[in-house]
């Protein structure tokens, strides 16, 4: 076969001027045009005044990010910990792993809680979604996805359904049935097509809406009945990998998180992105908001945990410590905010003190990377997933003889 | 399928995209900390009463309890 391209000179309708001339193939963004030469020779020369552009765009870039500082700054009175001086410490804090459930073959990826507060949908590396009744340890139902690197999985508000994604650049949809008859793969549907994995998603307040993040850079809302894709949301400069819906009083807003550092707030009716923080120094693994909405926790690979104020907008709050050194995979905050919950990359949970900013407990028991954690939905216990193939869920131990704390 | 893939786009879309978010962000109604943290301060401390995670859960009452077996009085 021939690999050689030859110039052939064709006549007629210039793409930019539209003049019958001698044409020539010109490419622009892997497009091949046809330009007549003058209009061939303007784009060469548009080419320098190209990265003249460039830089200005470049250093008004750079002069806004320091006006945003500057902005942000002004309004820096105070660190929280210093407002919250004065309230009293937590104590000693034991929390006792009630359940571990076993099941599935290699790393658990994602968890989530079904609004009935028991139930618990999680996936794993071997292609695995389990849904189980975290009461009993039963497995009540369990699908084989046609991929490895179940990376998300959500509960639908319902209770009825499930979501769940990864290496398949999708997110579909299963219905729950306790037909024992029927397949649980035959009834699924895709709703979400990205262009790389599938790294979180979350049902809307109803079972008819799934917001997505994705290794393509962007995150996506989409009706789940028609597969329809209703907004999209670009602006993450590299793969996102986390994101968190706002409690349903605050209004129509999410947050995600990405390898580029920053933490991005949604308009996700108009699809603009409202505010953007970039304090970390490493991928922003889990973002979670706090129970008003008017914060969000983040945890990333650099070993900390933030706090970002949304009406102060800004950083209000670090949480680390120099014995830290592992990345934070997934945070989540208590009922009332007071305790944040972050699971890190060397087995351990350490539960913080969010007014404080100090650590009140560190918790052991995986043997592996805690790659996942969600406090329950009515706050008494939290469950946690690990590369060791296991689920742990906790609660308090409770002692009764006067304050268990002291 | 969404519109874009990020590292399509040219480096001067990208950086248009940024400038005019930028634009679009240091123009944001801010609030003092100090007042912010107050808030999320109360906040906190209307709750956490309440929050069973901080203040634990009698065992009886705890829905995870170590299951027993049933004993016929």
């Amino acid at each position: 076969m021939c690999d050689q391209t030859f110039l052939v000179n064709v006549f007629g309708s210039c793409d930019k001027c539209f003049k019958q001339r001698p044409l020539r193939p010109v490419f622009k963004k892997s497009q091949q045009l046809n330009y007549c030469s003058q209009c061939a020779e303007i784009m060469a020369s548009d080419g320098l005044h190209e990265s003249e552009t460039l830089a200005a765009l470049r250093s008004e870039a750079e002069s806004l990010k320091g006006k945003l500082e500057e902005e942000r700054a002004k309004l820096h009175d105070v660190e929280l910990r210093q407002v919250a001086e004065r309230v009293e410490a937590l104590g000693q804090f034991v929390m006792k792993t009630r359940r571990t459930l076993k099941g599935h073959g290699n790393k658990v990826l994602c968890m989530d809680w079904c609004r009935d507060k028991r139930r618990i949908v999680s996936s794993s590396q071997d292609g695995k979604v389990i849904v189980w009744d975290s009461f009993t340890t039963n497995k009540e139902h369990a699908v084989t996805m046609p991929c490895t690197w179940v990376m998300a999985c959500a509960y639908a508000p319902s209770g009825c359904a499930i979501a769940c994604g990864g290496l398949d650049n999708k997110c579909s949809v299963y219905p729950l049935t306790f037909d024992k008859n029927e397949n649980m793969a035959a009834k699924k549907k895709s709703v979400a097509m990205h262009t790389n994995y599938l790294s979180a998603c979350s049902f809307t307040n109803s079972d008819m809406q799934i917001l997505t993040a994705s290794g393509d850079g962007t995150c996506a809302l989409w009706d789940v009945e028609s597969g329809q894709l209703l907004q999209s949301f670009h602006g993450h400069g590299a793969d996102v990998l986390c994101l968190d819906l706002a409690p349903s009083e605050t209004g129509n807003t999410f947050v995600s998180g990405g390898c580029d550092k920053k933490a991005m707030v949604w308009d996700m009716r108009s699809g603009q992105c409202v505010q953007a923080f970039e304090t970390h120094e490493s991928d922003i693994n889990s973002v979670r908001y706090y129970p008003s909405g008017d914060a969000f926790a983040s945890g990333s690979d650099d070993a900390t945990c933030r706090l970002y104020d949304l009406r102060a907008d800004r950083e209000v709050a670090i949480y680390s410590k120099e014995s830290i050194i592992f990345g934070a995979s997934s945070v989540d905050f208590s009922l009332s905010g007071r305790l944040l919950f972050a699971g890190y990359n060397d087995y351990t949970i350490n539960v913080w003190d969010v007014l404080k900013g100090v650590r009140v407990s560190i918790l052991f028991g995986h043997e592996n990377r805690v790659s996942t954690l969600r406090v329950s939905p009515d706050g008494t216990a939290f469950c946690s997933g690990s590369w060791d193939h296991t689920l742990r869920v906790r609660s308090p131990a409770y002692f009764p003889a006067g304050d268990r704390r002291r | 399928m969404p519109a874009l893939h990020i590292e399509d786009l040219p480096e001067k879309e990208k950086l248009k995209m940024e400038v005019e978010q930028l634009r679009k962000e240091v123009k944001l109604q801010r609030q003092q900390v100090s007042k912010c943290s107050e808030e999320i301060k109360n906040y906190i401390e209307e709750r956490s009463g309440e929050d069973p995670l901080v203040k634990g859960i009698p065992e009886d009452k705890n829905p995870f309890k170590e299951k027993s077996s049933c004993i016929i009085s």
